[in-house]
């Protein structure tokens, strides 16, 4: 197989854990779309064009309680700005690629596609064709997402209750999966603390604002206590001559 | 509510935010200090998110011993922080979810 085929199927593979996490969530939400009164045509439409859970989520539930159309496209707005800074932190990977590539990669990207390229960039950071292997991983939530949609379409009918079953818990425990083994300094424990406390002291922010406070908050406390380490790594690398052998003990 | 018209506007509003930085890419050097910065993003996105969903239910605070999600998110650090592999830390969190659900 070519090397850049391959990259796409590794994608794929790697990730399927969190595919097994969001199903899910997928599941209800085609349960949920239904019972608030959305069609079956336009329950799958939204997944088909807008493929965005927590956007599809807030939509299916505004529209159960009656909301107005600008009221849930302004919450859906600002629910995706997370995504945003998703996007931001890919700029410096995606600057020789065409457009054409960027587009489909936008439309594409997920939390779970997002989590599964920084765990292997974290591994391997100047990879060559990421994008192969992020097209991998997103296609395959794409795909993913769209069966358990049909799914839920189904099993909404069959299983009234489903949307009681708690079962978001996949996806809390397989971000925690995510998150806690990139952990390994001070400020990256401290922004992730910063953005637990804070993301309950706000939690009843509206539209989901306190999300998107408490992240970038966390992202400047993390920024903070790294800024001496920082300035040491950028000192090191242009310190020479008698200290070299000290700094490599 | 025309249905499609939420769909369309939908797919606008979460399109541009997934696509405006990844478009722009290449036109303009990233800062150093944005740069550093973007490391934090997913640690800080996905930490706020985890704890929304496991600690805040029906808009309140749920920090009792009654609620499973509580034991399914303990599991799951432990389990991440020692095995340091996704797969698993998705599996012996959501078996002890469940066995926290049923007792309750």
């Amino acid at each position: 197989m070519k090397e850049t085929k391959k990259l796409f199927w590794q994608g794929a593979r790697d990730i399927i854990p969190l595919l097994i996490a969001a199903a899910p969530f997928g599941i209800v939400y085609g349960a949920l779309a239904q019972a608030n009164g959305l069609s079956t045509l336009a329950t799958i439409g939204m997944s088909l064009f807008v493929f965005a859970g927590s956007s599809q989520f807030v939509a299916a539930t505004l529209v159960g309680v009656g909301a107005a159309l600008p009221v849930i496209l302004l919450t859906v707005f600002i629910v995706n700005l997370r995504h945003m800074l998703y996007s931001i932190s890919m700029m410096p990977l995606v600057g020789e690629l065409p457009q054409k590539l960027r587009l489909i990669m936008s439309f594409w990207l997920t939390d779970e596609a997002y989590a599964t390229l920084s765990k292997r960039l974290l591994d391997e950071p100047k990879m060559a064709h990421f994008h192969r292997y992020y097209l991998g991983a997103a296609f395959a939530m794409y795909f993913n997402w769209q069966c358990c949609t049909l799914i839920g379409v189904f099993l909404g009918q069959q299983v009234p209750d489903l949307t009681k079953w708690g079962l978001d818990v996949a996806m809390v425990v397989a971000f925690v999966g995510i998150v806690v083994p990139i952990l390994q300094n001070k400020a990256q424990w401290a922004c992730a603390g910063t953005a637990f406390i804070s993301a309950l002291l706000t939690f009843s922010w509206p539209h989901q604002t306190g999300l998107l406070f408490s992240s970038l908050l966390a992202i400047l406390v993390g920024l903070f206590l790294s800024r001496d380490e920082y300035a040491k790594v950028v000192h090191d690398s242009v310190e020479i001559g008698p200290n070299k052998d000290n700094a490599n003990e | 509510m025309n249905e499609w018209l939420l769909i369309i506007g939908m797919m606008a509003l979460t399109f541009i935010p997934r696509y405006l930085p990844i478009a722009m890419a290449g036109k303009f050097k990233i800062p150093p200090l944005l740069g550093r910065a973007l490391e934090f993003v997913p640690i800080a996105v996905l930490t706020a998110i985890i704890s929304q969903t496991s600690l805040v239910h029906e808009g309140e605070l749920d920090l009792a011993f009654t609620n499973p999600y509580l034991y399914a998110l303990v599991a799951a650090v432990i389990t991440a922080w020692v095995t340091k592999h996704t797969f698993k830390t998705i599996v012996i969190g959501l078996v002890v979810y469940a066995i926290a659900f049923v007792l309750n």
